[in-house]
């Protein structure tokens, strides 16, 4: 059963990072500027690579000539297994950067974990994408500061953000079934000591870029489990129409 | 949006022993953010480990107009290279 565990993990870390940065490689070629429009962008390759290597690394697992493809491409909605964070709606600059601000709250201190795994491709991941998601960290940190302790329009478009998106926050610090074996082997970071540095960090940049978190949450959550939200359908109709229209098409 | 911000010049040192060059510029809303900027616009392909930044506005540059009266009078004066020297064999990289 370990080894189930360990496969459904691994694609439960890749749906996180695919979604998202499908969610982000959306704005390429929308950006506010063409600053931004690199930024995101990069962040966006940065996750489907991260993607990339855990889908590889799932394929290697399941064996079955199985391929990296396969995961994103041929799986449809309740077998995707990200938390619904990652799959909300662009919506505009702020509300972007809100939501990655909150990932990189997690995926920082998730990965520094997990780059001490047990599982030595797992620790290799880990580590790999440590470097990028530190980056990410300081980039959606740096525009919380700059956009909520900015102008009056700027700050209350952030708030509205934070207020929308705070409620999918919880759900990546709970552990599913399965997260919680492996948490006790010593393959996946301790979700709870994770939650305590990045509810600390989340804190104390809201409060410096002078916003406030809502007086109640409503925590959010199903993915882990594929119940998402009605906007998942529309990510995964673009996201594999070549192969629904095209199956097992190559170039 | 970039209307208001205002624009940057972008060094960039492409490894240890070499100087900054100018690669280009780009809008942001201070030094700290032009530097992220840069990092993502300019440095994705390896093409540094350094950054420096600096707004457009400091910069103050020669004016078109004195070309002549600046550069010109140069032109003539060959004495001013050396070239009319004999170099000894075993200096190298002159």
């Amino acid at each position: 059963m370990a080894n189930k565990d360990l496969l459904n993990y691994t694609l439960q870390l890749a749906d996180d990072v695919m979604i998202l940065g499908h969610r982000l490689s959306e704005w390429t070629g929308h950006g506010p500027v063409l600053e931004q429009d690199i930024a995101l962008s990069n962040i966006a390759l940065d996750l489907i690579g991260k993607a990339r290597n855990l889908y590889q690394y799932a394929a290697r697992q399941e064996g079955n000539g199985k391929t990296e493809d396969d995961y994103p491409y041929k799986r449809d909605v309740l077998a995707w297994t990200n938390v619904l964070l990652v799959e909300q709606q662009n919506g505009d600059f702020g509300q972007t950067i809100v939501r990655q601000f909150l990932f990189d709250c997690y995926h920082y201190y998730h990965l520094e974990a997990l780059s001490k795994s047990n599982d030595e491709q797992m620790a290799f991941i880990g580590a790999k994408s440590l470097k990028e998601a530190r980056y990410h960290l300081q980039y959606s940190s740096e525009w919380m500061l700059r956009l909520g302790d900015g102008t009056e329009e700027s700050h209350s478009r952030m708030q509205k953000a934070v207020d929308d998106k705070i409620h999918y926050f919880e759900e990546l610090f709970i552990p599913t079934e399965l997260e919680a074996r492996l948490i006790k082997e010593g393959i996946a970071p301790d979700l709870s000591i994770i939650r305590e540095k990045a509810f600390a960090k989340m804190n104390a940049v809201i409060q410096e870029s002078t916003l406030v978190l809502p007086e109640k949450i409503y925590t959010q959550q199903g993915g882990r489990d594929g119940k998402h939200t009605e906007h998942f359908g529309f990510i995964l109709t673009e996201l594999q129409f070549m192969q629904k229209t095209y199956p097992d098409m190559v170039w | 949006m970039n209307k208001n911000l205002p624009l940057y010049e972008i060094f960039i040192r492409s490894k240890n022993g070499l100087h900054h060059k100018h690669v280009g510029s780009l809008h942001a809303s201070d030094a700290q953010n032009a530097i992220m900027n840069a990092r993502d616009v300019y440095t994705r392909r390896q093409e540094g480990i350094s950054i420096w930044v600096i707004e457009s506005k400091d910069i103050t540059a020669s004016n078109p107009e004195d070309s002549d009266a600046f550069y010109a009078p140069a032109e003539d004066k060959v004495y001013r290279h050396p070239t009319f020297y004999d170099l000894p064999d075993e200096v190298k990289h002159m």
